[in-house]
């Protein structure tokens, strides 16, 4: 119910929203929760696996029951907190978890098999018969497990990323953030200030008080209007720090448009990348439940939660509050409660030495060991000393105490240590270099102790920064001691929840203990104990303390289970964003890109770029049709294929020739300028690293081209050479891969082509390369081929690279000839037996290809030495081999011997590349087999399950087109 | 994770490509024997602490650096251009 | 005590008073026939095949921390034998084998469930690829069916087939790839080994080893000394630290591989799927978290904790094939320490020490080979002979040149 006069929300502004179907009204800066609970609304979800009904627990982002799905008008979100979910105008919510209505879930009745659902009992049954797991009982499991629903629909959602650096990024704004940021930022430095809720403040919004002689609002309020004006000041509301990395770095999620209707181009999130040269973590502390049996009804809540909706957003949780609690701090609650006219039926305090005296009933001494009330809370029963007795009460607030909000620290494998006097863990000093902790989050539970420890972090960062820490009077605060007696669970009959998420009870616990998961990371894995979504912030320590006492131990020596990031849950979008549709990887488009797709051209992937499959002509309905008209082409007339794509690196420098002569197994410092030869390069471990030509330019100047997929690899290679082994050599190197558009002209005509382009007559002999001039502009000539044709390479720099590819294709038109595309350029490199990375896939040796004969006798280079160790070569080797067949093949087949079996120990190579030939009107492949170059002319079996292909080849030499390449060189 | 290179200043881990250990360096002679291959190219001492490892700046100067660091706990207390390494 | 869903319900009448623990805590011995260093899913599985299979129970497992503390308890739970090359073919297909008896064997329902797995290719080379892959596992005996763009659309309408960054050509269909309960595996072995008398002890660390003339003599502990006859070790990312202890260097980098999973869900994704050019892959786990993980951090570390650029990554991969789970929150991340060999293929071998085995290597592929590789080092301890399947995992195989490199990416380490 909402309380008149109290509350920070804007009572001008009602909203309206809706929850299972129904309309409900709230105000602006109300969460789902509260505009709930004003509404008398209990019951807002279902357990994890009793399907227990559940209410709101906490007012925080650590909530484990009040999980709902939010829906939009594209999609929904599953497992949103209520606590943390702002109401706006239209926001359209259900709950989850349910088979049937949330009143009268049908599950449910997994509440009363309990006895049977304890810690681990999957692991002991569902084995017999065995076909029945993963026919019946897995099934069942899986339906009546997990939590919200995804819709199975694209997230369409607007996601962003962003980096921010800063001096001093200080996490929560409660007193300690505040003073932190406010002594940070009056020195000069920067500094970011994150809040995870929607409204700065930390605990000065729900408990008040006073901090320099003022209500601590009015506090509140002065240093947020200094902090806003401070330009070197970054304030971030509804940002959540999620994790903390290495070197200063830190991740944190903003919700941006969460809070809004949706409407197109609004951010959802943004996911932040934080770097920063100090960081003070102010993240305060969590309340803890106590464990007392069934103490997960709704209607039963932390005490500092109650104390949140009444103060910040005027509502009460119920009409008779009773207080179950074991620190002085809890009490002013009940006061406050009593303040604003909601009646306190008792308060229940375990402590046998507390305080009595209060405007209601105080049972000093008492225990709650029972609670009523199916779908709400009813009334409870109380024990004190050897009497039992009941209250009837509609809201139970409980607290076991603080945990300091230490998660970050842990981020790194810092372990916290356990503090006796808090009963709790405290963060380990140093645990993330450059974080210190400060306030309730390092154990100081005073508003004095959080605004002296913040203002003297903020001291030591400003000064590591070599700045003059300000002048700043600490004001005047509360600095009550805490004192509390550590109460985890409460004896008595029935289940005493811990984890209400996932429904682990101490029962679970002490049955994990007992079977021997006695170490506490089995306890969690047995029980799945702090696995739920609230990350076990609400029953670690207390997990932790009932082992402990199942075991015989203190919880010092018990140990404790490691926070991981994230902090609070973030949506995979939000990290993910800009990674949709084609953000994933960057697209690389070649100048002749546009050209092709007029020409109706398909663009396939090759690594990040795109080049056209083929060039389709009215009338053709196939691919086929298509590339054997354009193999055809390249052989009797002429053809024009943009191979830019291709890696491009300029050498230069007095011993560019020796570098090549170490970096390729064949000489390159013999080369005469004005001729290319075509290289072979291992990696040092004596593989096949990648193959191409380099032509010598001049005296001191190489170009080498490399495959497109090995272009980046290569360039990370030679850089590697050089600087590790002859960094005194005299050469440089760069990748001008994308500062030239090269164009193969390839074909009987393609002399003719070429020279109609020139400005001067070029005769170049094959393996030749020339500077050009082409309509003005310096290019270079090479006469190369990948197609066995006679063939040229024509670069000019990128720019005109369209221009000239939409010249040369109309004028080779002319000729009888015209683009051809990578499906054609596939076929003719296979008739001529040239090897793409299909065959040199990395476990390839120059043995295998036949290329042995290339690795130079007279000289080191990178992968000689390595490539004799004798499993590199050898008969038992698969060797590079062609197959000819009438029949269709396929690239991925295996290959036998006709007539045995067929398994693994027979298996006597595999297929690499294949093709329809049209030249030669046969199936050709490039296949590796053992010993195959002893094998030219034998029978073989190409046998392919997958596609169900089983076809006797000829095995052949790889070269089917040519092989005296008398057309190369005509 | 963030590298501070030599040329480039403190730069984020995204930039650089890591290669491994030092021993990357240290390529035997042409004519040695394939153990000292097989050390040279396998064989780690992959410490759980201090150690020495190769990051190339791969979007930036295309410098190989030679890195300092803990492998335990990511502290980086040098790093030198491989190019003009003291030993 | 034998686990049925009758005892489940007897016990549960009576309270649960009865479940006793799965496995005693034993203080050492002073000496045992063989003692095994490291009490993972491998080094568990030894010690269960030790005795099992070869009657050799006088065997200590000595853990450093809690049993199954290590890879095997934090890991992405893929289960599959769709290997290529001989040497780890074979292995594999033997492992899901002993794998689909696991329950039964162990009297432990550690949740296999073979799903099936799907490898997805994006191009007409990564068909190629996969298709030599696919009919490698057929002529292995394992399954494989090729799907075309609409065969993977049918299994998993979800995926952006749309606008994805790399368009889907089809899929590789492992039906008997899967998942399993990653810890329940530790714990089933654990407690099989425990009940054939092996003594399973934690907290235990191993701080050197004893060896005299090129014997092992045992080891020495933070418990103490411990006398063996044969000493074998199965501690995965820590192999070079031990190793070490008898004079080794390892062809092994340890690397930290991340992996993540989301809060619970309701049934959205039902196979295991594999994005190679994203280096992504994902599962939804019977209690409904989304399970997935991509590629190595890349720096060499024993941090058990990675750095963001490849947790985004790993995010982005997921959003650009199946953008459905972009508001599902990732609820944990964690790392584990992966021991990179230079070809990608584990060693299971004798060493130059006599008496002293060596099982390591498994890179990030280790739990799915936790039957096997058990099976096979306990054979070679046993006998003093490789195992038929995993006669290839040789110690000298980077020395001979005899490499199993699946990935064909060669002597890096943390290119597998």
């Amino acid at each position: 119910m909402r309380i008149d006069g109290k509350g920070l929300i804007d009572r001008t502004k009602p909203v309206r929203f809706r929850f299972d179907g129904k309309d409900y009204a709230g105000y602006k800066g109300d969460t789902l929760a509260s505009a709930l609970l004003a509404n008398d609304v209990r019951l807002v979800g279902r357990s994890f696996k009793y399907h227990r009904p559940r209410g709101v627990l906490t007012a925080g982002s650590e909530e484990p029951n009040a999980l709902v799905e939010v829906i939009g008008p594209k999609n929904q979100t599953p497992n949103v907190r209520a606590t943390v979910q702002e109401v706006f105008e239209g926001l359209e919510t259900r709950s989850q978890n349910r088979l049937g209505s949330l009143r009268f879930d049908l599950l449910a009745v997994n509440d009363l098999l309990w006895p049977f659902l304890g810690a681990g009992f999957y692991y002991k049954t569902f084995m017999w018969p065995r076909a029945f797991w993963e026919g019946l009982y897995e099934p069942l499991i899986r339906r009546a497990a997990g939590l919200g629903s995804l819709s199975g629909r694209h997230d369409e959602g607007t996601y962003e990323k962003a980096f921010a650096f800063c001096d001093v990024l200080v996490i929560g704004s409660g007193p300690a953030g505040l003073m932190a940021a406010l002594t940070a930022g009056r020195a000069g430095a920067d500094v970011i200030l994150c809040e995870e809720s929607h409204a700065f403040g930390g605990r000065i919004l729900s408990d008040g008080g006073t901090i320099g002689g003022m209500p601590a609002g009015e506090w509140l309020a002065q240093v947020l209007a200094e902090l806003e004006a401070l330009p070197n000041v970054r304030l971030m509301l509804r940002t959540t720090v999620t994790g903390a990395y290495d070197h200063g770095t830190y991740g944190a999620l903003e919700r941006v448009g969460l809070h809004k209707p949706a409407r197109p181009n609004l951010s959802r999130e943004c996911f932040w990348r934080i770097v920063a040269k100090h960081a003070v973590l102010a993240a305060g502390a969590l309340e803890r439940p106590v464990a007392f049996p069934d103490n997960d009804r709704p209607g039963i809540m932390l005490a500092s939660a109650v104390r949140t909706y009444l103060n910040r957003y005027g509502v009460s949780l119920g009409k008779r509050v009773t207080l179950f609690a074991n620190t002085d701090q809890a009490r002013a609650v009940a006061r406050e409660l009593m303040a604003a006219g909601v009646t306190v039926a008792a308060i229940i305090d375990p402590r046998p030495d507390a305080f009595s005296v209060e405007d209601c009933p105080v049972h000093v001494g008492g225990e709650v060991i029972g609670t009523r009330g199916r779908l709400g809370l009813t009334g409870i029963t109380v024990r004190k000393g050897a009497e039992t007795f009941e209250i009837e009460t509609d809201c139970l607030a409980m607290s076991g105490g603080w945990n300091p909000t230490l998660h970050l620290t842990c981020h790194m494998n810092g372990r916290p240590r356990w503090d006796e006097d808090l009963a709790a863990f405290v963060p380990m000093e140093g645990a993330v270099p450059g974080l210190v902790a400060v306030g309730a989050a390092n154990g100081s539970m005073s508003t004095h102790g959080a605004l002296v420890t913040g203002h003297a972090a903020a001291v030591q960062a400003v000064q590591a920064l070599g700045r003059k820490a300000p002048d700043l009077p600490l004001p005047e605060a509360e600095d009550r001691p805490y004192v509390l007696k550590a109460l985890w669970a409460v004896e008595g009959k029935g289940r005493a929840w811990l984890d209400f998420a996932n429904d682990v009870t101490t029962k679970d616990v002490k049955l994990a203990a007992q079977e021997g998961f006695r170490s506490v990371e089995h306890m969690k894995r047995y029980t799945t104990q702090g696995m739920a979504p609230d990350q076990g912030k609400n029953s670690n320590v207390a997990a932790l303390a009932v082992l402990a006492d199942a075991t015989g131990r203190g919880i010092p020596e018990t140990g404790t289970t490691t926070f991981r990031p994230p902090y609070t849950p973030v949506s995979i979008a939000a990290m993910g964003a800009g990674g949709r549709a084609e953000g994933f990887a960057p697209q690389r488009f070649l100048t002749s890109d546009q050209a092709s797709r007029d020409r109706g051209a398909p663009m396939i992937e090759a690594g990040l770029w795109y080049r056209p499959s083929y060039f389709p002509k009215p009338g053709e309905t196939t691919w086929r049709e298509a590339c054997d008209r354009e193999v055809r082409m390249v052989r009797e007339a002429v053809g024009v294929a943009d191979v830019s794509t291709l890696g491009k690196i300029d050498i230069q420098g007095k011993d560019a020739g020796r570098f090549l002569d170490f970096v390729y197994t064949n000489t390159f410092s013999t080369l005469p300028v004005g001729r290319v030869r075509y290289g072979l390069m291992l990696r040092e471990d004596g593989h096949v690293l990648d193959d191409g030509t380099s032509a010598r330019l001049g005296e001191d100047h190489y170009l080498m081209t490399t495959t497109t997929a090995a272009a980046g690899l290569v360039m990370r290679h030679l850089d590697f050479v050089h600087q590790a082994f002859c960094a005194d050599w005299q050469v440089r190197f760069i990748s001008v891969t994308e500062s030239w558009a090269q164009f193969a002209v390839a074909g009987p005509k393609a002399r003719a082509l070429v020279q109609s382009f020139l400005e001067e007559t070029v005769d170049l002999p094959f393996m030749g390369v020339a500077p050009v001039r082409v309509g003005g502009v310096k290019g270079r000539l090479f006469r190369i081929s990948f197609s066995g044709e006679e063939g040229y390479e024509l670069a000019v720099p990128t720019r005109y690279g369209e221009a000239l590819f939409r010249d040369l294709v109309a004028r080779a038109e002319t000729m009888g000839g015209g683009p051809y595309g990578m499906e054609a350029l596939n076929v003719l490199r296979i008739e001529k037996g040239f090897i793409t990375h299909a065959e040199i896939h990395g476990r390839v040796t120059a043995h295998d290809i036949g290329m042995e004969k290339m690795v130079s006798a007279k000289k080191d280079c990178i992968g000689k030495a390595a490539a004799q160790r004798p499993g590199l070569w050898g008969p038992e080797r698969e060797q590079l081999v062609g197959l000819k067949a009438s029949a269709p093949i396929s690239a991925g087949a295996h290959l036998f011997v006709p007539g045995m079996e067929i398994h693994r120990e027979t298996d006597q190579g595999y297929v690499t590349s294949v093709c329809w030939s049209p030249t030669l009107g046969a199936w050709l492949a490039l296949a590796f087999l053992k010993d195959g170059r002893n094998r030219h002319g034998e029978k073989i079996r190409l046998v392919d399950h997958l596609r169900g292909i089983d076809v006797i080849c000829e095995v052949c030499d790889p070269v089917f087109h040519d092989p005296a390449g008398e057309k190369l060189r005509a | 994770m963030r590298l501070r290179c030599p040329l480039c200043g403190e730069r984020d881990r995204r930039e650089f490509y890591y290669y491994g250990a030092e021993d990357y360096l240290h390529r035997p002679a042409a004519d040695a024997a394939l153990a000292e291959w097989d050390a040279y190219l396998h064989l780690r001492d992959n410490p759980a602490g201090v150690t020495r490892d190769l990051w190339y700046h791969e979007a930036g100067c295309s410098q190989w650096l030679l890195v300092t660091r803990n492998t335990v706990t990511h502290e980086i207390s040098g790093v030198e251009l491989v190019a003009e390494r003291k030993a | 005590m034998r686990y049925s869903g009758l005892r489940v319900i007897t016990e549960g009448l009576f309270g649960n008073r009865g479940w006793t623990p799965a496995w005693r805590e034993p203080s050492p011995k002073a000496e045992y026939d063989v003692v095994i260093i490291g009490g993972g899913g491998h080094g568990l599985s030894t010690a269960y095949y030790l005795a099992k299979n070869h009657g050799i129970t006088n065997v200590a497992v000595l853990e450093k921390g809690y049993l199954g503390g290590g890879n095997v308890g934090r890991n992405t739970t893929i289960v599959r034998a769709n290997y290529f090359l001989p040497g780890n073919s074979e292995f594999y297909s033997h492992s899901l084998k002993l794998w689909e008896g696991l329950e039964a064997e162990l009297n432990y329902n550690v949740m296999h469930s073979q799903r099936g797995l799907i490898n997805l290719f994006h191009s007409d080379g990564q068909r190629d690829a996969f298709v030599r892959r696919g009919n490698a596992m057929i002529n292995q005996g394992d399954d494989a069916i090729l799907l075309d763009r609409e065969g993977v659309r049918e299994h998993l309408p979800y995926l952006d087939f749309d606008n994805t960054r790399f368009p889907i050509y089809g899929g590789l269909l492992h039906p008997r790839g899967g998942s399993a309960r990653h810890d329940a595996v530790a714990w089933g072995y654990a407690r099989g080994a425990d009940k054939r008398g092996v003594d399973l002890i934690q907290n235990c660390e191993v701080t050197g080893i004893d060896i005299e003339n090129g014997v092992v003599k045992g080891v020495q502990t933070t418990r103490g000394a411990i006398r063996a006859k044969k000493v074998g070790i199965v501690v995965a990312g820590r192999s070079s630290q031990v190793a070490a202890m008898a004079g080794m260097r390892l062809p092994i980098e340890s690397h930290v591989l991340q992996a993540f999973v989301t809060e619970g869900l309701k049934p959205v994704i039902n196979h295991v799927v594999s994005f190679g050019m994203g280096h992504f892959y994902i599962s939804q786990s019977d209690k409904g978290g989304l399970v997935f993980g991509g590629d190595l951090d890349f720096y060499a570390s024993y941090a058990a904790r990675g750095n963001l650029p490849m947790v985004e990554h790993v995010m982005e991969a997921g959003m650009t094939l199946m953008p459905m789970i972009g508001r599902a929150k990732v609820l944990r991340s964690w790392g584990g320490i992966m021991d990179m060999s230079p070809d990608g293929s584990p060693i299971i071998d004798r060493t130059h020490v006599e008496g002293l085995y060596l099982n390591c290597g498994w890179n990030y592929g280790g739990f799915k080979a936790v039957p096997a590789s058990g099976w096979c080092m306990a054979h070679l301890m046993a006998t003093d002979q490789p195992h038929e399947v995993a006669r290839k995992f040789r110690l000298d195989r980077f020395a001979t040149g005899h490499l199993l490199d699946e990935e064909g990416t060669g002597s890096q380490h943390n290119l597998h």
